[in-house]
């Protein structure tokens, strides 16, 4: 099939996609989109954690037909034109990156989490995080980059 | 691979006659990976994300019929006063991306025994609704949908188009135990319906047999009692006695084997001890 969607605010027309491979493949494979990465491959991970129409979901579930049409936004997508996004810097400070394979999917579900809640507790934290593995960090230093994070942006928004 | 993706009911009902092997597929949570793994490829995948009629919830002379298509996280953002043990369930379900996609639907058409809903539907006497384009809808009670282990009743050319349930009437809760608190298909789980204007005790038992299962002696057993004592009236809690009795019963109903998750002994454990913390916070819930 031509699957037509929307990725990171950017029309994209991919042919030969098959209906059936997942997102996550059309988003590395065919989009060269390889931020979000592929461990699991059966939304255990989390590492391939990306928005669908707004909704935080592991692309290695979603069929590549469903994505018809689809608005997505991937990792790539969050960072800002000065560079870094503040989430992905809080977490190159926190130390909260060692190997590194999970930080994608991690970023975009902290993202999704700092979006519905400025302040968020640490069990609120671990709870949003909770379908996404780290086999390195043990999580503290995770969990304190998102504290890190949600104190960056609310100083930008007091900032705005 | 054939890929249809009808955008209304009728549509995928004529879809599901033409093509009455396909794999309806929802949120993918199932489906997926069984493709992903290549355990499965289906000559034909029928996509029901788009199909409206199945996205939507209402609530209609006292009873909600839920689309087979609404998300766990919908359940829980939207449903929980209203369904609590529904809602509980969802919590369990996977991560938040699972609960963005998954669909009580897609859990009724796996007709996994470890699946969360069925507990809490079993236990809250859910009637499913289930339709063909060549005889239309019927209903079944869900305590007749589930044959063997995924394995339902529904006809090779139907498809599940919603879940009817009362509001609950009094409390409901469901505990499951698993090596985690996320992402953990049950070892084995329960739930409890407590429904104070009809005077009655549902369960559902899930992960501990072929199908999930309900308890029947422990339901009359333990609204025998309430009634007898009159607790109903009083509000008070039976005795602790009465307690683990209504648990050692709900694990007397299941019929668990050994396997990866958890040896039948075990299953039978938990299922006493659930039982007993269960009925002790729905009674509490609802007073």
């Amino acid at each position: 099939m031509r699957l037509k969607c929307t990725v990171n605010g950017e029309a994209q027309e991919v042919d030969g996609v098959w209906e059936g491979e997942s997102l996550l493949y059309v988003l590395r494979e065919r989009m060269a989109l390889p931020g979000s990465k592929n461990a699991c491959e059966q939304g255990e991970c989390g590492s391939c954690s990306v928005y669908l129409n707004g909704n935080l979901v592991c692309s290695c579930l979603v069929a590549a037909g469903q994505a018809e049409g689809a608005d997505i936004t991937t990792v790539e997508g969050l960072a800002r034109e000065d560079g870094l996004h503040p989430i992905q810097r809080a977490f190159v400070e926190a130390g909260a990156v060692q190997c590194g394979f999970c930080t994608p999917g991690f970023v975009v579900a902290t993202h999704d989490l700092l979006r519905r809640n400025a302040d968020p507790s640490e069990m609120e934290i671990r709870e949003a995080l909770a379908g996404n593995l780290c086999r390195c960090t043990g999580y503290t230093k995770i969990v304190d980059a998102v504290r890190l994070a949600a104190e960056r942006l609310e100083l930008e928004r007091r900032q705005a | 691979m054939e890929f249809l993706q009808p955008s209304t009911w009728e549509e995928a009902l004529a879809a599901k006659a033409a093509f009455p092997d396909a794999v309806p597929i929802q949120g993918g949570t199932d489906v997926m990976v069984e493709m992903n793994f290549d355990r499965r490829r289906p000559d034909v995948l029928l996509d029901l994300g788009r199909v409206r009629e199945l996205a939507d919830w209402a609530s209609d002379a006292g009873s909600l019929r839920v689309g087979a298509g609404v998300t766990y996280a919908r359940v829980i953002a939207e449903l929980g006063a209203m369904l609590p043990g529904l809602a509980l369930a969802a919590r369990t379900v996977g991560s938040p991306q699972i609960r963005n996609r998954g669909t009580v639907g897609g859990n009724l058409g796996a007709a996994s025994p470890a699946g969360d809903s069925h507990p809490p539907l079993l236990a809250a006497g859910a009637v499913y609704e289930v339709a063909s384009a060549a005889r239309g809808a019927r209903r079944i009670p869900a305590h007749e949908f589930y044959l063997g282990p995924k394995r339902n009743a529904l006809e090779p050319d139907e498809l599940i188009a919603a879940i009817y349930l009362a509001p609950a009437a009094g409390g409901q809760q469901f505990a499951k135990v698993g090596t985690r608190n996320a992402m953990v298909i049950a070892a084995c789980s329960f739930a409890v319906a407590v429904d104070r204007s009809a005077r009655t005790i549902g369960t559902g038992i899930g992960s501990a047999g072929p199908t999930p299962l309900q308890a029947p002696d422990a339901e009359r057993y333990l609204a025998g009692v309430i009634t007898d004592e009159g607790l109903w009236e009083s509000g008070r809690l039976p005795d602790e006695a009465v307690l683990e009795r209504f648990g050692a019963l709900v694990a007397d109903a299941a019929r668990p084997i050994d396997d990866v998750r958890a040896t039948a002994s075990y299953r039978r454990h938990a299922l006493t001890v659930m039982g007993r913390r269960t009925a002790t916070w729905a009674l509490r819930d609802g007073r």
